[in-house]
């Protein structure tokens, strides 16, 4: 079976409340459309249930748009479904029913669940549903999906559907005889798949011909086969000359007919609902609707930091102490077979550094990804959202993105890994790449520990400016956020210009009404975007911190070897000093500290030497890894945090060979910047990945990101030296 | 001939001509911005771009260029009906 449906019309919290929360998630075959299944039970048995993303129209430009009918009609892959539960807006029939017309026409059992009855009711005039039935020759079911009510009765009505299997007939709209002509001629022209698909259903061809004809125009046609192509150009500008629009025509009489009926469908006129006006007279007013969003938002990113932040501690204290544990279980082991002492120590430390800090760097994304997903969620839900979009449309158009872009940028300072995700909702291809170009950009949470650490280390505590003492490290934090911000709409700006041109892309947003958002809707999602996120980031993100672990563990050394004998004398029954003198020794002559070496050149006019270099490694895989390997780096142990004052003194403390502070604000202040540009995600890669279908697109904002963030930091160290700071 | 961008809050006009090309175009007709459709710009002069209006019963927003591109008729002052 398959549910279909408007955005906004509550299909997701029908399909929750049909499927009671159960749900798997996976992809669309050959696309990258999110594809959510589960099980209803009737009273015949169970079926399959397949949810279809959110549509006004079944009409497709792109594969993420084919799923829609594919689904429907089975093509593709899809199992022909053996009914079709929509999802109709009662308060606003009429834009369902232009779905609903095309649903029809494909001859398929359908059951229509008129929901949000209660909104309608509160109009005074709800549609009546026997009218509806009656006008549509199909189930119609009220519903109040939230709120379970009808939930059995549509049940029943999909029960019955598949029992007698009865076959929605095409609405008899009034179709103008020459596009009735038009499409007789492609009908006839289909190809076998499509053409397979119509065999017994006269009807079903003239629908999928009219679809074609909707999908397919002067720069995209949804089609493979050649022929067909041909065909469709042949009588699209055949039209053309005798003056005539296809799309314009199909589209108008469909209207025509919805428009003609609709009325008829209600006992009285519904009165408008005054409430939605009211409010955005305020949101969306010139002056109060930014100041609204500005706080709306610090209130989500000060969630999103503060109560992330309890449960990140949490979780690494768990992985910490099963750290612990898994030590001591060696330490007992070793104990007890002292001469595989080696291996066991090699084995031990691979297992506790890497695997189990792996996972432990996977899971600790978690509390800020769900708890990102669950304001989204919420805020999308009230409908604000869309408000917001159109609050910040202005700036996007400066950076030539379409006013949709705006949630995954804005997701995107919690963490660009969702928030590529989030870009689906794009309508071009193209605008979906520009965005998750400069998506990387944007100041993500992992980069708040290296900011923290630099900042507390090296900015003084008050700037002296105007005669007033100013709160340094607070400004230089909102610094690098305004900074951040600025970067990625300017690299929008110019990819859009230079890499990517094309039309400037268009907004058409719908403003839904406000609403109060469906607490297990919300929770289900977050859920599924939790799981999403464990499934396709989590793997790589394990994988590269187990290399990283590898580079700077390998190759061995003994303690002999690292410490001059005099030091090993004179500590020789304190092995636990011995080994943190060894410990930033060993790490010099690892892999990744041999490579800092080698990199050392490259980064030294940015102020940076071999251990920073070492640093920059680790946190190419992750962002924050770069904290905790300058802790392994100035031997302060590998559990360092940002917060830690004993890193902080040794960064400090870290001279140069001429005996000046290696860190000085102004190192710092090129760090900060280098962080802010640079590319340092692997994760991020992972996901770019797979949503643009290749490493094209990876390879080029790596480069792009990686030289931006060596002028950028070369400049601000060049640039101060130069104005004579330090 | 006016457009949909030179529409004053309150306003109504109907709808005669769906400029553009592509998907943009499609999917205006789609949400029912076809010839002869009636729609009201809603919001406040001050607001400036992008324009919302109230089209069968949905309010949708429009960049001031795009909006631009719709061609439409006859401007009916919404008190009077």
């Amino acid at each position: 079976m398959v549910i279909a449906g408007n955005p906004n019309a509550g299909k997701s919290t029908l399909f929750n409340a049909l499927t009671g929360g159960a749900a798997q998630v996976g992809n669309f075959a050959g696309t990258t459309v999110e594809k959510l299944s589960g099980r209803i039970v009737l009273p015949s048995g169970v079926a399959q249930v397949i949810d279809v993303p959110g549509t006004f129209s079944l009409a497709a430009r792109s594969p993420e748009e084919r799923v829609a009918i594919d689904a429907l009609l089975g093509l593709g892959g899809h199992p022909v479904p053996d009914a079709v539960i929509l999802v109709a807006d009662a308060p606003r029939l009429a834009r369902s029913l232009y779905l609903a017309a095309q649903v029809l026409e494909l001859e398929i059992p359908v059951v229509l669940a008129l929901n949000l009855m209660d909104e309608a009711r509160a109009t005074g005039a709800p549609p009546d549903p026997a009218a509806v039935s009656r006008l549509l020759g199909i189930p119609v079911v009220p519903m109040v999906a939230r709120a379970g009510e009808g939930v059995p009765e549509l049940l029943a009505a999909v029960d019955s559907a598949l029992v007698h299997r009865a076959s929605s007939a095409a609405l008899p709209a009034r179709w103008p005889a020459a596009l009735e002509a038009d499409v007789t001629e492609i009908t006839a022209a289909l190809p076998p798949d499509l053409a397979c698909v119509a065999a017994n259903h006269p009807g079903r061809g003239r629908a999928v011909a009219r679809w074609l004809v909707l999908s397919a125009d002067e720069d995209a046609a949804p089609v493979e086969d050649p022929r067909l192509r041909k065909h469709l150009d042949l009588v699209r500008q055949r039209a053309a000359s005798a003056g005539r629009d296809l799309q314009t025509e199909l589209v108008a009489t469909r209207w025509a007919w919805i428009d003609s009926h609709v009325p008829l469908l209600y006992r009285a006129v519904p009165r408008q609902r005054g409430f939605d006006e009211a409010v955005d007279r305020w949101l969306l007013n010139p002056v109060v609707g930014p100041l609204a969003f500005l706080g709306v938002m610090s209130l989500v990113f000060a969630a999103l930091f503060s109560w992330s932040d309890p449960a990140i501690s949490a979780i690494e204290s768990v992985f910490g102490q099963i750290g612990d544990g898994v030590n001591a279980g060696f330490g007992a082991w070793i104990a007890w077979a002292p001469r595989a002492a080696a291996p066991l120590e090699i084995a031990r430390d691979a297992l506790v550094g890497g695997v189990i800090g792996g996972v432990g760097s996977v899971v600790v994304f978690l509390p800020q990804i769900g708890l990102l997903f669950t304001f989204l969620a919420l805020l999308e839900d009230s409908g604000y959202l869309a408000r917001a979009a159109h609050l910040t449309d202005r700036l996007l158009r400066i950076a030539g993105l379409p006013g949709q872009a705006f949630v995954p940028l804005l997701s995107g300072y919690a963490c660009a890994v969702p928030a590529i995700l989030g870009t689906r909702g794009l309508p071009r291809f193209r605008d979906r790449l520009l965005t998750m170009s400069v998506l990387p950009l944007t100041s993500c949470s992992a980069r708040l520990p290296v900011y923290t650490l630099m900042i507390g280390a090296v900015f003084p505590p008050t700037l002296v400016a105007f005669g007033l003492d100013l709160p340094m490290r607070p400004l230089a934090l909102v610094g690098m956020y305004v900074f951040s911000t600025v970067v990625t709409l300017a690299a929008a700006i110019v990819l859009g210009r230079v890499v990517m041109p094309a039309e400037s892309s268009a907004t058409i947003l719908e403003l839904p009404p406000y609403r109060a958002p469906h607490l297990p809707t919300v929770i289900r999602l977050v859920f599924i975007r939790c799981k999403q996120f464990l499934r396709e980031a989590g793997g790589t993100i394990l994988v590269a911190t187990m290399v990283l672990w590898a580079l700077l563990y390998f190759p061995r050394y003994s303690v002999e070897d690292l410490v001059p004998p005099e030091v090993v004398a004179a500590h020789a029954d304190e092995p636990e000093v011995l080994a943190a003198l060894a410990e930033p020794l060993a790490t010099e002559r690892s892999f990744a500290g041999r490579i800092g070496h080698v990199l050392e050149p490259v980064i030294a006019p940015l102020g940076y030497d071999w251990k920073i270099g070492v640093g920059l490694i680790g946190a190419f895989a992750a962002r924050e890894v770069f904290v905790s390997t300058l802790g392994v780096v100035y031997g302060a142990g590998g559990e360092a945090t940002e917060d830690d004052l004993g890193l902080r003194d040794r960064i400090r403390a870290e001279v140069r060979p001429d005996g000046r502070p290696r860190y000085t604000p102004l190192v710092g202040a090129s760090l900060c910047v280098f962080f802010a540009l640079a590319m340092q995600c692997l994760s991020t890669l992972a996901v770019l990945r797979t949503e643009s279908n290749g490493w094209r697109w990876p390879a080029f904002v790596v480069t792009y990101m990686t030289a931006l963030a060596w002028i950028g930091a070369f400049a601000t160290y060049r640039v101060g030296t130069w104005l004579g700071l330090s | 001939m006016s457009s949909l961008a030179l529409l004053l809050p309150g306003k109504s006009a109907w709808v005669t001509e769906v400029g553009g090309s592509g998907s943009f175009r499609r999917r205006l007709l789609e949400i029912g911005l076809v010839p002869g459709t009636e729609v009201t710009r809603v919001g406040v002069v001050a607001q400036g771009d992008p324009l919302n209006f109230k089209v069968r019963g949905a309010t949708v927003c429009l960049r001031r260029a795009d909006a631009d591109r719709v061609l439409t008729q006859g401007s009916v002052a919404a008190a009077a009906k």
